[in-house]
Formats: structure tokens, sequence, C-alpha cells
């Protein structure tokens, strides 16, 4: 059976400069994998592929069982593939809840609204007419991710959750995780957090200068295994 | 002394409808329409020409011209002002320039020099009393009016609404929007179709209030810009009060010396932008 998402020989570009360099990946419904790597690995540059900002080659990435590879964004969400960007990325001139309604845009049908957010996230509610970007860093990641899930995705990819928090925020953040992928939800994790990353996931991609340098089942990788990988030493 | 205030808050009134399409445009897009004003000439043109060929009321022409505003501005923006965006702000000064010199001209040719206006039937020189013997014209109330209307509207659409969600949004983070399944071409054509409605309500009431030649456009879109920057990026109450600010400025001005109103009205627009160069009431969160 062919995965539900799957990249093949993917490459990328920033202008001139090479970013990706044949990356093949697969994820099949209802797992967590976690993607890790050093700073400029290409973890963002391979999420931004998978969801249209960065552009590739059709035949690169299918989702689906269809080629998405270099639509745009807007039509990538639609067919269910919805990302929580690096540094959250909150619209700063909307209020919290005006933010979650945005991720709504794409009208997808599925189990996620503002009620099902606001129960898991219950801060939220009560500053939701607070602008979003008024809040504290782990409350404005609550929103990137609630506003991701508004579209009721069959796929969630977050980048690098943990940035810039504290370890106790970064904790109650992935407190959320299980009621997330508890309704079926697929997700991808892009995480600097090597131990963090291997426990919340069921299968771990390391990347090292734009090509998988290790891959494997999370509980079956060993910590010098994946530093070898991490760092290419 | 009231009177000067009170002339100046009406000519406040017209300025604000002249700049309301400017900061709409500006505060979506980032858009600075050198051309403002010669659209606003153009619309009045327009309605007189059509006034000219078909005699009908000029509201029944203004009626008319309001939807025609709206689909203009949407191709516009569709078809040719999209491609001018980016990082870089030359190329849609440079393109809305151009199009400046080409109305202009345009106009110049069909129209002649010469300044026209609508008939109103005399409603440009009613006057209603106020005690103390002042004397108010009504034209000039009902254009007051109109901007206050324009701009509660303007405000409560960009704040309360999904497009002026949208809007907003794109005004943000396009890049952010689009990953959300906004079309953001489309959006922008939304916010000039609106931003031409206004700009040809304007056009239509300055060629009833007084005369319009083709040469009026720069001026008009000075008016429009110092009444934008003065209030502010992204706030349209803003525009209003910088607008109601220049016209009491120029009226004051116009009563000390009458050569100086247009001047003392460009001094306090230098005044706020070395002072307060984000304007008086801006809205726009970083």
């Amino acid at each position: 059976m062919e995965p539900l998402l799957q990249t093949t020989a993917l490459t990328a570009f920033y202008g001139d400069a090479q970013a990706l360099f044949g990356i093949d990946f697969s994820l099949n419904e209802g797992e967590l994998v976690a993607v890790i790597g050093a700073n400029g690995a290409g973890k963002s540059t391979f999420l931004k592929s998978l969801t249209g900002l960065v552009k590739t080659k059709p035949e690169q990435v299918r989702f689906k069982s269809e080629a998405i590879g270099g639509m745009a964004p807007g039509e990538i969400v639609k067919r269910g593939l919805a990302l929580v960007p690096e540094g959250r990325r909150l619209f700063p001139s909307l209020s919290v809840e005006e933010n979650l309604l945005m991720g709504a845009f794409a009208q997808r049908s599925g189990p996620w609204n503002l009620t099902r957010l606001y129960a898991m996230f219950p801060i939220l509610k009560e500053k939701r007419h607070l602008p979003g970007t008024s809040l504290s860093g782990g409350q404005q990641q609550m929103v990137a991710i609630g506003r991701a899930l508004m579209s009721n995705p069959s796929v969630l990819l977050c980048d690098e959750l943990s940035l810039g928090l504290a370890p106790i925020v970064i904790k109650e953040i992935y407190a959320a995780m299980p009621t997330i992928t508890g309704e079926g939800m697929t997700v991808v994790i892009v995480e600097q957090d090597v131990t963090l990353a291997q426990r919340v996931s069921n299968r771990i991609y390391c990347f090292q200068e734009g090509k998988v340098s290790l891959q494997g089942a999370s509980n079956s990788l060993t910590r010098e295994q994946i530093s070898a990988a991490y760092f290419g030493v | 002394m009231i009177e000067t205030l009170l002339q100046g808050v009406l000519l406040g009134g017209l300025y604000c409808l002249f700049a309301l399409g400017q900061s709409l445009m500006f505060g979506v897009m980032r858009l600075t329409n050198t051309a403002q004003g010669d659209f606003i000439v153009l619309g009045a043109f327009a309605a007189i020409s059509a006034i000219s060929v078909a005699a009908v009321s000029p509201w029944l022409v203004a009626a008319l011209l309001l939807p025609l505003a709206f689909s203009f501005g949407y191709l516009l923006q569709r078809h040719v002002l999209n491609g001018t965006l980016g990082k870089d702000p030359l190329p849609s000064l440079v393109v809305t320039f151009g199009l400046s010199i080409v109305i202009q001209n345009l106009l110049l040719e069909l129209f002649s020099a010469d300044p026209r206006s609508i008939e109103t039937n005399g409603l440009n020189t009613q006057s209603v009393s106020l005690p103390g013997g002042i004397a108010v014209g009504v034209l000039p109330l009902l254009i007051l009016a109109v901007a206050i209307a324009a701009t509660a509207t303007l405000q409560w659409l960009f704040n309360h609404t999904a497009t002026g969600r949208a809007f907003r949004a794109v005004s943000d983070d396009r890049e952010i929007a689009e990953l959300m399944g906004l079309n953001s071409n489309r959006v922008y054509a939304q916010a000039t179709a609106i931003a031409f409605v206004l700009i040809a309500l304007a056009g239509v009431l300055q060629a009833m209030r007084t005369t319009v030649s083709p040469s009026d456009g720069p001026l008009l879109l000075l008016f429009a810009f110092e009444a934008v920057i003065i209030g502010g990026m992204g706030s349209f109450w803003g525009t209003l009060l910088g607008a109601m600010l220049l016209g009491l400025t120029q009226q004051i001005g116009f009563r000390i010396d009458p050569g100086w109103g247009i001047w003392m009205g460009h001094i306090v627009f230098l005044i706020v932008l070395v002072l307060r160069p984000q304007g008086l009431f801006p809205k726009t969160r970083g």
C-alpha cells in the first residue's frame, strides 16, 4: 500500500543554494514521526517543500496518491496538509480567535472547531479577544497549533514547537499531543531536542546537510547512532 | 472664529473622502497609489459626461457609477497592480505614476483644460442657518455626513467581518495567509475595488461642490496623502481625524492670509512627520 505521504529524491533550492539533496521519506496513517537534525540540516526546508512554501517538482511529493509537489500552499492545505510554522508566525493584527478562524479558511470538515480547541487549551478561550501576539510564547504556540488544527488536516506538520520556550512550557505543549493524535491525526514534528523527539515519536528521521543520515523506529535507535547521524562524527 | 473652525471640519470631511481609498490600499498591500487624485478626477469626469449625455439626476449617475468603479478597481488590481507588488515599492510607484500621466492627458484630450462641474439644481448654494448668524452649506454638510458614514462602515468592515479579517491577515503576513488557503491576489483586488468605490464617490461630490479640471489630480493626491500620514497608517478613524486636522489648519491659514491656507496645511503635515512619523493615531501592530 502506498504511504499517506511520500517524498522521492526530494530536492529544494533557495535561489542557487541547494538545501535538500534527495530526501526519501514516507509517512503512514496514524504515525507520529520526528525529524531531527542540527541547525541548517534542512528540516524546516523539508516542511516548507511539503506545504508548497518552497517549490519542488510535482512527483517529488505524493500525498494521498496525488503528486502535490510545487502546488500553491492554499491548494495543499485544502488537501489536508497543515503546517505549524517555525516561530509561530501569528497575525499581529488579529485577535486569538481571529487567528484560529483563519485556519478554518480551508473549509475542511472534521472534529476540530473552536469549542474543541478551547476545551484542549482553556487559556485561549479566556484570552480569545486579545491580540494573538500579546500572549506568552507558550500560549502563542497553542494558537499556532490550534490555527493549523482548525483546517482539520489529515497530517499536522509542526516546525520546532519547543523553540524559545521554557522546559515546563514545552511539557505543557506536548501534553496536548495525545489528544491530537487520539483523533487519528498523523503528525510530523521537527524537533531539536533529541530526547524529547525520541520519547514522543514512533519513528525518527535524522537529517544532516540536506540528506537523511539515519532513520528507524524511535525505540530501536541508540544514543550513539543518533549523535553520529546528528553531528556526522 | 467658530465659523472658520466649522468650515475647517467641513473641508476635512471632503479630504477624508479623498484619503480613505488611499488609506485602505496602503493598509492592506502597502501600495501607494500615486494616481489616487487622478482617479478621483476621472470619476468626476465620468459622472459629468454621463450627465451631459443622458441628462439624468446626478444621484442616479452616482448610483450607477459606484458599482462600475468597484469592477474597475477589481480588474485594475487583478490585471495591472498585482504584478507590481513585492518587497520593492518602486514598481508600484512607477506604474501608478504612469497611470496618473495617462489619465491627465486623456482627460485633457477629451475634455480640454476647462474646469467643469456637476449641476446640482442649486444644492451647492443652499445653506442652513445656525444660531449666532452662521450659515453652513447643505452640500458640505452632506459631504461630511457621507465621509463619517464611509469611515465608520470601512472600519466596521475591517474589524468585524471575514473580508476585513482577510485584509488584515494578508497585510500582516502574506505567506502565512496563503498557507491558510487565502488567495492574496483576490484579497488585494477586493480591497482596491472598495477603494475605487470611495474614489468615485469623492469624485462625484468634489464635482458637485466645486469645479474639476484634468490637472487637479496631483493636488488632491497631496491632500489625501497628508491626511493618511497625519492620521497614521491602518486606522480609518485616524484618517478621518487627520483629514479634519488638515482641513482646520488650511481654513485657519486662509483666515490669516488667503495665500497661507494650503501652505499651513503642508507645515502641519511636516511637523507631524518630524515629531510623530508613525502618525497621530496609528493602528498598525508590529
